[in-house]
């Protein structure tokens, strides 16, 4: 199929479930791509069991949110959607910060301080702006699973490399998130002595962000080359 | 164009759209507010029953804490509510919530005393630590929120109930001690609460209401 064909074929029944599942985990990550939500980022990977914390409850509302707006998107006039949109999220993440204080206490100790950030994650509205606002309701829906996957495993990733090098565990505490049943996963990897504050403090948070954009840019630049040198083209050549 | 498109484009359908979305999320909010009031407030009521129980050993009193409770103002003037731990009657230890100023903010505390001015326990309720620093005073992160149990300033002397750069008998935190440090003065002024209206808080006469 030549590209003009796939892109008529896109605007009619959006882009295909393989390219939303890429794009979500790796290829427009909210985190390491679209770099949104820096907010929440920074405030909570001091460990990677915040980390999960804060990605699982944002991947629940990213759903819900994405499939909402997207069921609602043939009614919205495109000159009030972003009120309308913040208010769809807003209320949307009030409704399930007050549903979990009455009916999972427990879990909302835990998640308590992380839902009422998730309003002011941005990549929640950018993903209805961006993408619910002219799809399914199901590849919405999928589309928030997977950019909320992406973002869970970036902020476990970060959260992990800070919590190792700065406190010396891994997933210290996870029972209190998951369940006794994942106390396994509570390691134990540096003695106190080798531990490096800085990475738990806010700068060792900049710091392990800047290196992860890095790193997947790296990742990035060495699979084009090799794309191009199997193509047998000249490196660049395709740009644009 | 169409019919639904000129619609989308009339400046009474944005503006009704808009009032629709905010009036329907009102609701619901109200809806949801009202309908888990009630378990919000015995959530809320079991939280402070379960932080009670943990700052007293098991089987240590045999009354409804949360019903035996009087309000005494302390020596700044703020009301402090003070749960009193009874067993057959008799009052054995007093509860109740103390703060101070750790290193980035507020620490709240609960502790418990028993009638011979003896610490029973103490838990850290609230506070905004350094993450991996000052949070080792939370029991679930660190044991040493238990050094306090058995010790009174009688034992330690006043001078001595000091975290031990300080001169005193309690450990900091390595690369810590202005947290651990708020907490051991918190304390001695729980302490300190406790010995100025002690008569009034182990008078064994039941609360108004009670049998």
């Amino acid at each position: 199929m030549s590209d003009e064909a796939v892109a008529s074929a896109e605007a009619v029944s959006g882009p295909k479930s393989s390219t939303v599942i890429r794009d979500g985990l790796w290829d427009n990550n909210v985190v390491l791509g679209q770099m949104l939500g820096m907010c929440p980022v920074m405030a909570v990977t001091s460990s990677a069991t915040n980390g999960l914390g804060m990605g699982l409850a944002t991947m629940a509302v990213l759903i819900v949110s994405n499939a909402l707006i997207a069921s609602l998107r043939n009614w919205v006039s495109d000159t009030v959607r972003i009120p309308i949109f913040i208010a769809l999220i807003a209320g949307l993440v009030t409704l399930v910060d007050i549903c979990l204080n009455a009916w999972l206490h427990e879990l909302y100790k835990v998640l308590g301080i992380y839902i009422a950030l998730i309003v002011v994650n941005c990549a929640v509205l950018g993903r209805a702006e961006a993408f619910a606002s002219r799809n399914t309701v199901a590849l919405s829906a999928l589309d928030g699973l997977m950019m909320g996957l992406g973002f869970t495993a970036a902020l476990v990733v970060m959260g992990g490399i800070r919590e190792v090098l700065g406190a010396g565990t891994l997933f210290a505490n996870a029972h209190v998130l998951l369940g006794a049943h994942f106390a396994f996963l509570e390691l134990k990897l540096l003695p106190e002595s080798a531990n490096t504050l800085f990475m738990i403090l806010p700068p060792g948070g900049f710091l392990t962000l800047g290196m992860l954009i890095a790193g997947r840019r790296r990742i990035e630049a060495w699979r084009e080359r090799v794309a191009a040198e199997s193509a047998g083209c000249v490196p660049g050549a395709h740009a644009q | 164009m169409s019919a639904h498109a000129e619609r989308l484009n009339a400046v009474w359908y944005q503006g009704a759209s808009l009032g629709l979305v905010a009036v329907s999320i009102t609701v619901a909010l109200a809806a949801a507010y009202t309908a888990s009031r009630e378990q919000v407030a015995s959530a809320i009521e079991n939280d402070t029953r379960q932080t009670l129980e943990q700052v007293l050993p098991p089987g240590y009193s045999d009354n409804n804490l949360l019903k035996d409770v009087m309000e005494i103002r302390d020596a700044s003037g703020e009301a402090v509510s003070v749960y009193r731990a009874r067993k057959a009657g008799k009052v054995r230890a007093v509860l109740f919530a103390q703060h101070g100023n750790g290193y980035s903010g507020r620490i709240d505390l609960i502790m418990a005393v028993d009638a011979e001015g003896i610490v029973q326990g103490v838990r850290v309720t609230h506070h905004t630590e350094t993450p991996g620093l000052g949070d080792k005073i939370e029991e679930t992160k660190n044991d040493w929120i238990h050094r306090f149990e058995g010790k009174s300033i009688a034992s330690t002397g006043a001078e001595r109930w000091a975290v031990k750069k300080d001169g005193g008998v309690f450990d900091q935190f390595a690369g810590a001690t202005i947290t651990p440090r708020a907490v051991v003065r918190t304390v001695k002024g729980g302490l300190e609460f406790f010995a100025q209206h002690r008569d009034q808080l182990l008078d064994g006469s039941q609360p108004k209401g009670g049998q």
